[in-house]
């Protein structure tokens, strides 16, 4: 079990816990947070589970693969810190991860 | 009534009848009848990745199966999108079409497909919604409060093709007088030119194609000599992307976004009051309890899957589920029958308006190419619908709506209903 910051674009903080080996998209479908349709159901192919990872966790988290990166370009907010919340696996080393979820997904 | 129901049951033997080679799903006739499900269920059931060589649309592949939908559409390197989307050749595709050359980027590969998308991503953006939401519900309830009351009228064109194309006149920044130019230029896009048909015969359609290209023509000339005022064709004319493009690539994006603006919502919008007059439990359901308006938008999008089917290209020699699809084969991906799929949805073929994922349908497509409106199409349903429950207790369908003769647009020429009265 590990701790999960949310954060809505209007600053709305939910902190949920996820269990490991579950995605955090599907965590925040779960505990009903906000902003994450995740249309797809998880497999990486509509970039409705869009998120930003806060930038003292970047390093952690790790960049996008290649297919993930080419779906991202969809987002209308793409930029650095950008990662689908499906392709993030909870994992001890993510315990206290906060991502921001995009305006243009609410 | 489950859906499933109206299908004729001759039509289900006389399918399973026929060798499966001959098996064309293809076939325009079994949409404008409304006879297209037994095909499925049975490519579904016997063949789900199924080579067709005998119709008229030559040697094509078959994709029936979600799962397997799913599969293709992620994977744009294998199945490619160029030179077009459907199985019918469209005019840019045609030998001595004087809009051979013709792109748009539906039809594109990355980097160039990616490139142009995002400049019209903005206009269609949940920010952008927001600010297009209340002139949408100013105008669903003008509509509504024109329909007569107790007199028979045609919903397809009183308020599908009205509201809709309102919407992309907005989008397009073009004068609201011209709107039902838009309805009008994207069913011919669509139509294959049949006797009695909206066009008759090729040269019929191109004139059109030439007054619909002149129309915009001169819209982009304003616009580019013009400070940017955010509409799709100022962005199109200004963004440093696309500025410089040539004339039929920017025409096949203003037909992109003409047809997947306006054709796609405003089936939608006449399938819903269908489907709700077949099926009066799930019509009382949500008259009982409005919060499910968008739930029921989003089986009512995967209902009618108002695109029947994309095509792909092989770009090389790959096997798939077993079978060997060969370099250049068309791939069709028919949404409509993974939107059947019993394995991934249950109950498919019935409309259950609170489904407990409605989202999970394929009508919108996945991976790249996947519909950048949808968002918009939500919520010009959802406005309908919360106005149309504010008004009427009832909107009744008098007879079979007359449907499109296409296996690409799935949906309904005109449908006449009766309102019988107000709240």
């Amino acid at each position: 079990m590990g701790r999960v910051t949310y954060i809505e674009h209007d600053g709305t903080e939910h902190v949920v816990a996820v269990e490991e080996g579950v995605s955090i998209m599907e965590a925040a479908v779960q505990n009903g947070v906000p902003g994450i349709d995740a249309d797809c159901g998880g497999q990486c192919a509509c970039a409705t589970c869009h998120v930003h990872v806060d930038a003292t966790w970047l390093e952690r988290v790790g960049g996008p693969g290649e297919a993930e990166d080419e779906l991202l370009n969809l987002a209308p907010e793409r930029d650095d810190t950008s990662r689908l919340s499906c392709q993030i696996t909870m994992s001890p080393a993510l315990d206290g991860l906060v991502v921001r979820i995009p305006e243009s997904q609410h | 009534m489950a859906t499933a129901a109206l299908q004729p049951m001759a039509e289900t033997s006389e399918v399973d009848a026929l060798p499966l080679a001959e098996l064309d799903p293809a076939r325009a006739d079994r949409f404008r009848n409304d006879s297209w499900a037994p095909v499925f269920e049975r490519l579904r059931r016997e063949d789900p990745v199924h080579l067709c060589e005998t119709g008229e649309f030559g040697r094509y592949w078959s994709i029936t199966k979600y799962n397997d939908i799913m599969a293709i559409d992620t994977d744009h390197k294998t199945f490619s999108s160029e030179p077009g989307i459907t199985l019918v050749r469209t005019i840019d595709q045609q030998q001595t079409s004087p809009f051979q050359g013709m792109s748009m980027f539906i039809a594109m590969d990355p980097p160039k497909h990616d490139i142009q998308r995002k400049i019209v991503t903005p206009a269609v953006s949940p920010m952008n919604l927001k600010l297009l939401e209340p002139l949408i519900r100013e105008r669903a309830a003008t509509i509504l409060d024109n329909l007569p009351v107790g007199e028979e009228f045609d919903w397809v064109d009183k308020v599908s093709m009205e509201l809709t194309a309102m919407t992309l006149a907005t989008l397009f920044g073009m004068p609201q007088e011209d709107r039902r130019k838009l309805t009008y230029w994207s069913d011919v896009v669509t139509a294959v030119p049949t006797p009695g048909g909206i066009v008759e015969t090729r040269e019929q359609k191109l004139d059109i194609f030439f007054q619909y290209h002149a129309y915009f023509t001169q819209l982009w000339n304003e616009r580019v000599n013009a400070e940017p005022t955010g509409d799709l064709i100022s962005m199109l004319a200004h963004d440093p992307a696309t500025r410089d493009m040539a004339p039929l690539e920017y025409f096949g994006n203003v037909i992109l976004l003409t047809v997947g603006g306006n054709d796609t919502t405003r089936n939608t919008i006449t399938g819903s009051v269908y489907a709700l007059n077949k099926n009066q439990d799930q019509y009382a359901k949500l008259r009982a309890n409005p919060d499910l308006i968008p739930s029921m938008v989003s089986e009512t999008i995967r209902w009618q899957t108002p695109l029947a089917h994309m095509k792909r290209r092989a770009t090389r020699d790959v096997e798939f589920r077993g079978k060997l699809i060969r370099e250049g084969d068309p791939v069709a991906m028919w949404y409509v029958s993974g939107n059947r799929d019993e394995e991934v949805i249950e109950r498919p073929n019935d409309y259950i308006i609170d489904r407990a994922r409605p989202r999970q349908h394929i009508s919108f497509g996945f991976g790249i190419h996947r519909c950048v409106g949808n968002r918009l199409a939500e919520l010009q349903l959802r406005i309908i619908w919360e106005e149309i429950l504010k008004r009427f207790p009832e909107i009744t369908v008098v007879d079979e709506p007359k449907r499109v003769f296409s296996s690409f647009v799935k949906g309904y020429e005109s449908m006449k209903v009766v309102i019988p009265r107000r709240n």
